[in-house]
């Protein structure tokens, strides 16, 4: 039994806590120290400057692209203002060329409308005229066959008829 | 000699079905050969802090190589750890806390990855063993204590004196304030050694009962259950010590309240 201690402490320990082994510890310190400084050297020196810097260039792009966005945006917004102004002037000019051909026309059709009534005026007249002429020329006439037809009826019945009388009786026959 | 026959009947009941030996996965052991653990001996505590670095360096330094603007998914990760951390140092110790950032994100990133790493089957959990926690818990203590007198001279000493207290009381709460600071450490460490190792543990327990096929279903189902629960408190234990940290080094910086 004597020789057995051994085993036993041996058995003590491992039925226990394996934590509390003191027997480890200075292995295990030793190991997580080492393990602590590489990890620490390998963040510090590589790992996280370049995250850091992935992370800050990622929060770059995005401001850089918002920006460029709204750039973009108020050029749109320019754009807009400026075929808005550009149609609002072609509509102007337009009215205005509309309106200055409408008093052209109006302008040449009135002297055309004058000129056409001058015309008209004259050729009136000159008909007036005309029938002034054919009307006196008739009633001459008239006068002339109506003298003849007196002087034939007179001298039919007999009677002698001097000319002053007849055409005096005639005028005042065509009067009435 | 009692626990050397219980130990042997253990070992009689392996043959037999079932056997518990929930703390085993928590011993260290060499890597090569057999003979005691010295200073410097190659054991699975240097394996598993070995592939902690990797997991580490193929995240940070692999994962986040190509600083693109739309991050590949590694680089995602590692920049949502990057902020993550970094966000906490700044809320919680302010902007004159930034220059420790990474030193914050070195114990940070060691904790989480390690816990997780541990998580693994027939893993070993670096992060259960006091040894660690406390080596990490003490230098924090050291360095926040150290660096609250440097830069405060005799007035980081009236982070114990609570101005806002009244008078009569603040003698007291000084007694109380400088207890609870020495035990910081204390409680620092061992709330993260403690967590991991209670965790696995009680996995490997309800593992053992897999082995009798009646309640093999409900040990499994349970095992399910506490390793969700375990990823959650790997992670949320990391969050924790570094959060910790951060306090305690605000202390240090503005020491009055």
């Amino acid at each position: 039994m004597a020789t057995d201690t051994s085993g036993a402490a041996k058995a003590a320990e491992s039925a226990g806590m394996p934590q509390l082994d003191f027997s480890t510890f200075p292995n295990q310190m030793f190991w997580l120290v080492v393990t602590l400084v590489i990890i620490y050297f390998v963040l510090s020196r590589i790992a996280l400057p370049r995250i850091g810097g992935a992370l800050s260039d990622r929060a770059n792009a995005i401001t850089g692209d918002l920006a460029a966005a709204e750039a973009l945006k108020q050029k749109a917004q320019d754009a807009e203002a400026a075929y808005e102004k550009a149609l609002v002037d072609a509509r102007a000019e337009a009215q205005s060329i509309s309106a200055k051909m409408k008093a052209e026309i109006q302008e040449q059709l009135d002297a055309e409308l004058a000129k056409a009534d001058a015309e008209i005026s004259a050729k009136a007249v000159e008909a007036q005229a005309k029938v002034a002429e054919i009307r006196d020329n008739a009633t001459a006439s008239v006068k002339t066959v109506a003298k003849d037809v007196a002087k034939e009826l007179v001298a039919v019945m007999g009677g002698k008829a001097d000319a002053k009388s007849l055409t005096a009786a005639i005028n005042a026959r065509m009067k009435g | 000699m009692k626990e050397g026959k219980t130990l042997a009947d253990t070992k009689d009941a392996a043959e037999t079905g079932l056997v518990f030996h929930p703390m085993d996965q928590f011993q260290v052991k060499p890597l090569f050969g057999d003979g005691p653990i010295g200073v410097f001996t190659v054991t699975n505590v240097t394996l598993w802090m070995a592939l902690t670095v990797l997991v580490i360096v193929l995240l940070m330094v692999v994962g986040a190589r190509g600083r693109n603007i739309v991050p590949t998914r590694m680089q995602s990760i590692a920049e949502l750890a990057y902020g993550f951390v970094y966000k906490m140092v700044e809320d919680v110790t302010g902007k004159d806390g930034l220059v420790y950032f990474p030193y914050i994100m070195t114990l940070f990133m060691f904790i989480v990855v390690a816990n997780f790493l541990g998580l693994l089957p027939m893993a070993f959990t670096t992060t259960s063993h006091i040894a660690v926690t406390a080596v990490m818990a003490m230098a924090v203590f050291l360095a926040v204590t150290i660096l609250g007198f440097v830069k405060n001279g005799l007035g980081f000493l009236s982070v114990f004196w609570i101005s806002s207290a009244p008078l009569v009381l603040r003698p007291i709460l000084a007694l109380i304030e400088v207890i609870s600071y020495f035990v910081r450490p204390v409680s620092h460490s061992i709330r993260l050694a403690g967590n991991m190792m209670a965790g696995h543990a009680v996995i490997k327990v309800f593992a053992a009962f897999a082995a009798v096929t009646l309640i093999a279903p409900a040990s499994i189902l349970a095992i399910t259950a506490m390793y969700a629960l375990e990823t959650l408190v790997s992670f949320i234990q990391a969050y924790v010590f570094a959060i910790l940290t951060c306090v305690y080094l605000r202390d240090a910086l503005h020491p009055h309240h």
